[in-house]
This record gives C-alpha cells, sequence and structure tokens, in this order.
C-alpha cells in the first residue's frame, strides 16, 4: 500500500471526527497578536467561517490526531472493530495545517481529538504537544479546543488547561447503563471525575496565586460535553435531567446534543432509526429555557404524557399550552421572570419591551413591531387595547397556533 | 414623483466619500443648530469635490447640540449601510432627537427600528466579512504576501481593517474590495482605493486541503441546505474557495448516506481481537462486599453502591474518612457539593466550620472517623448551582448498611450524631435534636450517641451576635465530647 499523502490523512481524519457536534469557538477570553507580532486573535463572539450542507457550521479545524482506537464503542465509527480506513498525522502536520488554514482566514482555530492509542496518557501527550507547539512556537493566539481522555494524567491535564481555550469530556450517552451497554470499556464513574477535577482545577486557577497576584490560565473557554441523543431509549426529560445534572455538578458551558447519525460500517447494537433531526433542535430550545429562561429542569415536561418534547412546537409554546393558568400576562406591566415565559418573546426583546413601555404603555401592535411574529403570543398577553379573552382556554389552540405560524412561513 | 428630484432644498451638503461620517456630523450640527429642517437640506456624496466652508451656515456662538450618549456610535455604524438614503434619514433623526430625547429607547417607533435594522445589516455584513474572507499566498520568504478579493454589500473595510490587525498581525496583508482597500505592511495599516477582482491572486495550493476538509467534514446524513443558505447566503459563494463543491455534496448526499444504511455491520476488524486481549483482559470479579476487614476496603467496596438511587447524580461516593482505631465517630448528614467533587468527608464550608471548632476544643480530627449518614450528594441543580435536598429515610435505611459496617469495624466508644438525619441513622427513629441537643442516649447494643446540631446550621444563621452565640454552643457540645472520650 502507498504512503497516504496528507490529503489522504485529511480526509479520513476529518470524516472521523465529523459526529463531535460542538464547534464553539465563544465563551474564551479576547486576546490578540498586536503585542506577540503573531497570529490569530479571538475576539468573544465565534465567528462561523463556513457552512456544511448539513446546516453545521466550519468555525475550527476539527480533526483526530488519530483514528485506530483501542475502545469499541458501538456508536462510534473508529471503535476498535469497525473496518473503516485508518491514519494518524504527526505533530507536524497537526501544527503545520492548523497554521496554514488559519492564516488563509478559514478558520478560528482547532479542536483536536483522538482515538486513543496504546494509553491514555500517550495520546494526551501528544495532543498537548500540538497545543504546546502552536502556542509557543508559532505563536498562535487563536482557539484550541482540545478533546480531553478521562483517564490521562493529573499534569497532562494541567499543561492542557495552561494552552486550550476549552477542554471537552463526552458523556456520549445521557444515562450510565447506556454508556455500559454501548461503550462497555468506557466508565461513567471515571467520566464524572474528571469532569468534577476540571472544574476544580477551573475554580482553583481562577484565584489569583498568593506569590504574583496574577491569574493562572486554565481554559478560559470552560468545559463542554457531547451527549448523543437516540442511540438509546432515554426520553427528553432524562436527557435534560442529565444536562441539568451537568451544568449544575461541572459548570459546563455547553451541553452539546448530537442526534445519533447511521455511520458507515455500523455495529448491530444500534437502532436501524436515525431520530429525527427536530429533536436535537427542541432539546437545544428546552436546553435554553434552563440557561437563559429562568426555568428548571423538571418544570420543562411537567404534566406531558410521555416525557418527550413536541416535535411541532418549540417547548416554551408547549410549556404554556400546559400552564395556561399562569396567562395571560400583562406586558405592560409583568416583571422580567414572567415576560421570559411568554411563547415568542426571547431574551432580547423582553429586554427591549422593558425599555420601551418606561416611556410608553404598548399595545398589540407595539408588540407587532418589536418581535418578529405575534401569533404565538396573541393568546398569552395583555397589551393597551387588547386582552385575550377567552382564546387563552380555548380548545383546540395549539392547533391554531400551528397552523398560524406555518401560513406565515408560506409568505 | 418625489418633490426632493426637483431640488427644492436650501442646502446642498457633499460628502468626501461613502464613509465621510465627520463630514456629516459636522454638517448636520450646523444646520440642526440653525434650525434648518430635514427637508431642506440634499445631501450628496461627490468625491474630491469639498465643502466650501460659505455654503453652510455657521454654528451660533453658544449653542449646543445635546444627543443621547449612544446615537453617535450607533449613527456611525449605520452610516455604514449602503442605502443611499441613510444621511437624510440620519439627519431627520437627530431632528426628532432634539424634542424626543427618549426615541432610541421606544423600540415600536418606526424611526428606531430602521436604525436598528440599518446597523444589524452592517454588523451582519462585517461578521460575514470576518468569516468569509479568504486569503490567497503568493510569494515565499520575505517576499510572502496573502492576498483577498471581498465583496461586501455595505461600506465596512475601513471599520473592520483592524479587526484583520489584531489577528493577522504577524502576516503581511491585502483586503481588496471593489469600494476601497486595506493593506497590512507588518507595521502599518493602510486604506486605498477599491479595486477589482483581477487584480488578487486567482489560486493557492492550500485551498485543494481547504476542499478536502469541507468534502470530507460534511455529514450526508443530515441534510439541512436551508440553515446552510440562511448562514452563508449564495452571493457569498463565488469568492469561497470551498462553494463550488456544495452542488455535488447535496445531489450525492441521498445515496451516500442510503449507502451508509444499507451496508450490513461488518465483520469486526482483523486487529480487533488482539486490541481486546491486549488492552480489555477479562477482570476478576470486586472482592466479596463482606470480606471487608479495614474501612479502606469497606470504601473501596462502596464505590460502586447501587443500594438506592442517589448514586446516579452524584459524582462519587463520599466514604467516612479517619483511623481504624478511633474512639469516636462523628456522622453528619451527607456529602455537600465540594465533597461530592473530591470524595473527602467534610471539606466544605460545614467541614471548615467544624474542624475550627474541633480545634478550639482541643479534638484532633487526625484521630476521629468522620462520616455521613448519606454517603451520595442529592441536590437539585439550578443552573450552575446545587441546592442541597434532604435525604429521605428510605436513603437513610439504604446506608445504614454502610454506617453499621462502619461501627462494626472501628468500634468507637463513642458516636456523635451531628443533626436530625445523623440522629434518625443511628437511633433508627427520628428525634427533636435542639431539644435534646447535648444528652447522651444509649442504644440497645451499648454505644453511646452524643445528640448535637450540624455545623451547617452555624453557618446559615445571618445575625453576628447570633452566629457568634451558636458557635459557643457547638464549642461547649465538642468539649462535652472531648470529656466523654476520655471516659
Amino acid at each position: 500500500m502507498s504512503v497516504p499523502t496528507i490529503r489522504d490523512k485529511l480526509a479520513i481524519l476529518s470524516d472521523a471526527a465529523k459526529y463531535d457536534a460542538s464547534c464553539a469557538s465563544s465563551g474564551s477570553t479576547k486576546k490578540d497578536s498586536k503585542k506577540t507580532g503573531g497570529i490569530g486573535s479571538i475576539e468573544g463572539m465565534g465567528i462561523c467561517h463556513s457552512y456544511a450542507p448539513d446546516g453545521r457550521c466550519i468555525s475550527l479545524l476539527k480533526i483526530l490526531l488519530t483514528n485506530f482506537c483501542i475502545y469499541d464503542c458501538s456508536y462510534c465509527i473508529n471503535r476498535s472493530s469497525s473496518n473503516v480506513r485508518r491514519a494518524r498525522f504527526s505533530v507536524d502536520e497537526v501544527v503545520k495545517l492548523t497554521m496554514d488554514f488559519y492564516r488563509r482566514n478559514y478558520i478560528e482555530g482547532l479542536f483536536l481529538s483522538s482515538g486513543v492509542i496504546r494509553s491514555p496518557d500517550e495520546t494526551m501527550g501528544e495532543m498537548v504537544e500540538v497545543a504546546r507547539r502552536l502556542r509557543l512556537e508559532e505563536k498562535f493566539s487563536g482557539y484550541i479546543h482540545l478533546k480531553t481522555i478521562p483517564e490521562s494524567s493529573a499534569e497532562l491535564v494541567e499543561k492542557a488547561g495552561l494552552y486550550a481555550d476549552r477542554l471537552s469530556i463526552n458523556v456520549e450517552l445521557p444515562t450510565d447503563e447506556g454508556v455500559k451497554r454501548l461503550a462497555p470499556e468506557k466508565k461513567p464513574e471515571t467520566i464524572r471525575l474528571s469532569m468534577a477535577k476540571l472544574r476544580q482545577k477551573m475554580e482553583e486557577k481562577a484565584e489569583p496565586t498568593l506569590r504574583t497576584k496574577k491569574r493562572e490560565r486554565f481554559a478560559p473557554g470552560g468545559q463542554s460535553t457531547q451527549m448523543i441523543v437516540g442511540a438509546d431509549k432515554t426520553s427528553d426529560d432524562g436527557i435534560l435531567h442529565t444536562s441539568a445534572r451537568l451544568y449544575g455538578s461541572y459548570h459546563l458551558r455547553r451541553v452539546y446534543y448530537s442526534a445519533f447519525s447511521p455511520i458507515p460500517d455500523s455495529s448491530s447494537a444500534l437502532p436501524l432509526q436515525k431520530p429525527p433531526l427536530m429533536r436535537e433542535h427542541r432539546l437545544y430550545q428546552a436546553d435554553w429555557l434552563m440557561r437563559f429562561y429562568g426555568f428548571s429542569q423538571p418544570e420543562i415536561l411537567a404534566g406531558s404524557s410521555d416525557g418527550m418534547l413536541d416535535l411541532a412546537i418549540d417547548p416554551k409554546l408547549a410549556w404554556a399550552l400546559r400552564n395556561r393558568g399562569q396567562f395571560p400576562v400583562d406586558i405592560n406591566r409583568a416583571d422580567r421572570e414572567a415576560l421570559l415565559r411568554v411563547p415568542g418573546l426571547g431574551t432580547k426583546v423582553v429586554a427591549k419591551i422593558l425599555t420601551t413601555r418606561r416611556h410608553k404603555r404598548l399595545r398589540l401592535e407595539d408588540v407587532g413591531r418589536i418581535c418578529q411574529s405575534i401569533a404565538k403570543l396573541r393568546p398569552f398577553i395583555i397589551a393597551e387595547g387588547w386582552t385575550p379573552g377567552t382564546l387563552t382556554d380555548k380548545a383546540g389552540l395549539r392547533e391554531t397556533i400551528v397552523r398560524s405560524c406555518e401560513q406565515l412561513s408560506l409568505f | 414623483m418625489q418633490p426632493a428630484e426637483l431640488n427644492l432644498a436650501r442646502y446642498n451638503v457633499r460628502l468626501d466619500s461613502e464613509t465621510d461620517f465627520a463630514g456629516w456630523r459636522d454638517a448636520a450640527r450646523r444646520l440642526a443648530l440653525n434650525e434648518v429642517g430635514p427637508d431642506d437640506i440634499n445631501w450628496s456624496v461627490a468625491i474630491g469635490s469639498e465643502q466650501r466652508p460659505g455654503d453652510l451656515p455657521a454654528v451660533p456662538s453658544g449653542a449646543q447640540l445635546v444627543v443621547p450618549r449612544d446615537f453617535i456610535g450607533r449613527a456611525e455604524t449605520a452610516f455604514c449601510h449602503s442605502d443611499p438614503s441613510r444621511f437624510a434619514f440620519l439627519y431627520r433623526l437627530l431632528w426628532r432627537l432634539r424634542i424626543e430625547p427618549k426615541l432610541l429607547a421606544i423600540a415600536s417607533d418606526p424611526d428606531t427600528r430602521r436604525l436598528e435594522a440599518m446597523e444589524k445589516a452592517v454588523r451582519r455584513d462585517s461578521h460575514k466579512m470576518h468569516a468569509f474572507v479568504r486569503f490567497r499566498k503568493i510569494g515565499d520568504g520575505d517576499d510572502e504576501r496573502y492576498v483577498a478579493w471581498f465583496e461586501p454589500d455595505h461600506f465596512i473595510v475601513e471599520r473592520n481593517a483592524d479587526f484583520f490587525v489584531r489577528r493577522f498581525t504577524g502576516m503581511r496583508w491585502t483586503i481588496l474590495t471593489p469600494h476601497a482597500s486595506a493593506d497590512w505592511d507588518g507595521e502599518r495599516l493602510a486604506i486605498g482605493p477599491g479595486a477589482a477582482k483581477g487584480d488578487a491572486p486567482d489560486q493557492d495550493d492550500t485551498e485543494a486541503l481547504w476542499r478536502t476538509y469541507f468534502e470530507n467534514i460534511f455529514n450526508p446524513a443530515r441534510l439541512k441546505v436551508k440553515a446552510m443558505q440562511k448562514e452563508m447566503p449564495k452571493k457569498y459563494w463565488r469568492n469561497l474557495p470551498e462553494a463550488s463543491l456544495i452542488p455535488e455534496l447535496i445531489a450525492g448526499a441521498d445515496k451516500a448516506a442510503k449507502e451508509m444504511i444499507a451496508r450490513m455491520p461488518t465483520e469486526p476488524a482483523p486487529h480487533h481481537a488482539k486490541v481486546q486481549a491486549k488492552h480489555w483482559p477479562k477482570q476478576d470479579a470486586l472482592p466479596e462486599l463482606d470480606d471487608a476487614t479495614t474501612t479502606s476496603e469497606l470504601r473501596e467496596a462502596a464505590k460502586g453502591c447501587r443500594r438506592c438511587p442517589l448514586w446516579r447524580d452524584a459524582t462519587q461516593t463520599v466514604f467516612g474518612e479517619g483511623p481504624d482505631n478511633a474512639k469516636v465517630i462523628f456522622v453528619g448528614e451527607q456529602p455537600g457539593d465540594q465533597e461530592d467533587l473530591a470524595g473527602k468527608p467534610f471539606i466544605g464550608p460545614a467541614g471548615k466550620v467544624f474542624d475550627a471548632i474541633l480545634d478550639d476544643a482541643g479534638v484532633d480530627r487526625q484521630k476521629v472517623y468522620v462520616t455521613n449518614a448519606v454517603k451520595h450528594f442529592k441536590f437539585e441543580p439550578r443552573g450552575k448551582r446545587r441546592i442541597h435536598s434532604k435525604p429521605n429515610a428510605g436513603e437513610v435505611q439504604a446506608c445504614r448498611w454502610w454506617i453499621d459496617r462502619e461501627f462494626a469495624l472501628i468500634k468507637p466508644d463513642l458516636a456523635v450524631a451531628l443533626g436530625a438525619t445523623a440522629a434518625l441513622s443511628l437511633l433508627g427513629k427520628a428525634i427533636p435534636v435542639t431539644k435534646m441537643r447535648g444528652q447522651v442516649i444509649e442504644r440497645e447494643d451499648g454505644l453511646r450517641v452524643f445528640i448535637t446540631i450540624h455545623p451547617s446550621f452555624i453557618l446559615r444563621i445571618h445575625e453576628p451576635a447570633d452566629k457568634e452565640a451558636e458557635r459557643a454552643r457547638f464549642l461547649h457540645d465538642m468539649k462535652q465530647v472531648k470529656a466523654l472520650m476520655a471516659t
């Protein structure tokens, strides 16, 4: 067999990396190259440099160092029993590829992950070496996200945090039973402990040191994780329960949901059907409700029959329809918390309503001008000259709203 | 027919360039302070034909134009918009602001909305420029330079140049657009005139690699063309080296996805058996729990405890700690946030209070055994915090299995129940702790149980004097414990 070229390896090792949903290049501290004279900056808001036809943004060069792996996780294309083509980048090659892409403004940085070869420390060591070379030898100030191998040593994790903006450990599946069944060599206990250690380290480094009074750098972009949705039977309520636990326990910046996607050379342990992509979208919306809208996890699906999010309507509307007793909300009087619970009102719109109503009483038309559409919110609000009357409690309200939203999208 | 076309305006303002915000600002100030209404001004751009000083009225002496603080910044952003009527619009906004200073806070006003929409369009265009500029390398070594051709919708080159300086400081680069160009020689930024696409290099070898990456990072099983086009509209495609791949990727996606599903699961790869044998040899079963002869063995056995459902949400079992020959065992309620992360009991805020008071009482924590009635943390997540929940009787009962074994191995002279949950666990029934505080209850098996509060109770008192009093009472209790240890 001929020696694979860089292009061959890139094809294999990017194909192998695409099942990781995270592509975020945000959430880290701002920095630029004006002082160092090097290359790279982080501007606070992430930048998506391209979009693939799967609708996912391409922000980082997302590759594996190698797709050889001693683990045999059945949902993973790189599991040891898979017949997929294998390749391995050298540290040099990854550093050069990252810099070549970054200089041409193709990417915000690097998201490096890897199959585990020989031992966790050996693999983690090479990943950390890539990050070290980028920072110290190439004077690179762009974004670096390193996937952390849960079993790797504390010193390596410490170094990884020194060079990387974000670290992540995937929980993979929402329950420990799921992990044990589909990823028999992975230990959910170890994954939890590793996340706990990352949180402790981040909190420790957030304190100024006694000697220099400065904060040491440790993964300023925090930690994140990914859960595969639809590979096991966990309900949305169960998935959100796990997310709430992870946010609370380990202070994750993000939990990514990745709808289980059929993979080539699939394992027979997996379902043949893929979950609807809409399920993934609804989970993200519900996740937002927990993080930015003041909802506690249990109330999002309280009162639903099967613990699943409604695929046809967004989770906030579904919640409002189940909790009509809390509506209508007076747009001119209600506090921020109550406004955030009105279907169709996002955080920005709520902020605008709060400023505007200090100067004038809002009519339904005014609200319509501030937000995109009032089809969803009419039954749930009182405005100057508008009360929904019996509309709020009407049977068939769900269908009426769904229909009017659909008609809107036709125009 | 619009009356403006008859050009009845009293004043003609000629701006130096499409981005001459300073010129607009100066003219607007003079005109507004001379009470010239929006209908009496005709705005235009006339490059190279400078405004003659006499064309516009002077600012009346002592007159001041007061506008809301954020107006200038917002107007400057909207000024970059390509809409030719923006000069007149911004003047109209200024005109209204003199009388309606809160106008910009009224999000439902049509002019405020238009300003917002213009700012948004400029910001989006800027963001897309940051994203979609593609440099091509020319030359090598000292002659190495990076050149890009980009076609923005609005006049944003000047506004965005500094972004590229911050990011590509260590490179020499030029961005060419139809309206203007920006050039960085490694030390100095220069804004120059517009250019043509042909002025930029037409290829770069690295683009082949970038296209390979684009093709392979795409997942054909989840085609979402609309989502892609919403964020990367077709108008940008002609300058993106990867975009010409899109049609064939879309066309082939369905087939590729179906092939993936149709392919039957295959036999394990040839190396798989070897990997399994080498890295995952069949493990010996865990040691039998009842075999434990030391607390460390017991701790090991408790790691996998599934006697109640609390393990699900917790990080780990937090087992007791202390010497096997301890004379006294302190029993708390359950581990908290910090204990759950570290796997050690009494190290969080309540543990610190406890340690300090033990020290004051002259009890050496190294010589006592400290544990909890329930060994997993029970909590409700609230955003980034975990709110402690009280373990229920069933959970306490389930965990007695471990408490009993800890006591059986250590055989202490005395147990200290810190709070109601500990008392419930040790005595098998609920007792009023505050009433019975300081008492010693002898169990049927002869174990003496000293009753007191949980140190977290002290933390929850806000009034400093009350807090101090409670601390003193707890110290008194600990001194009693020390005295009891000696008997």
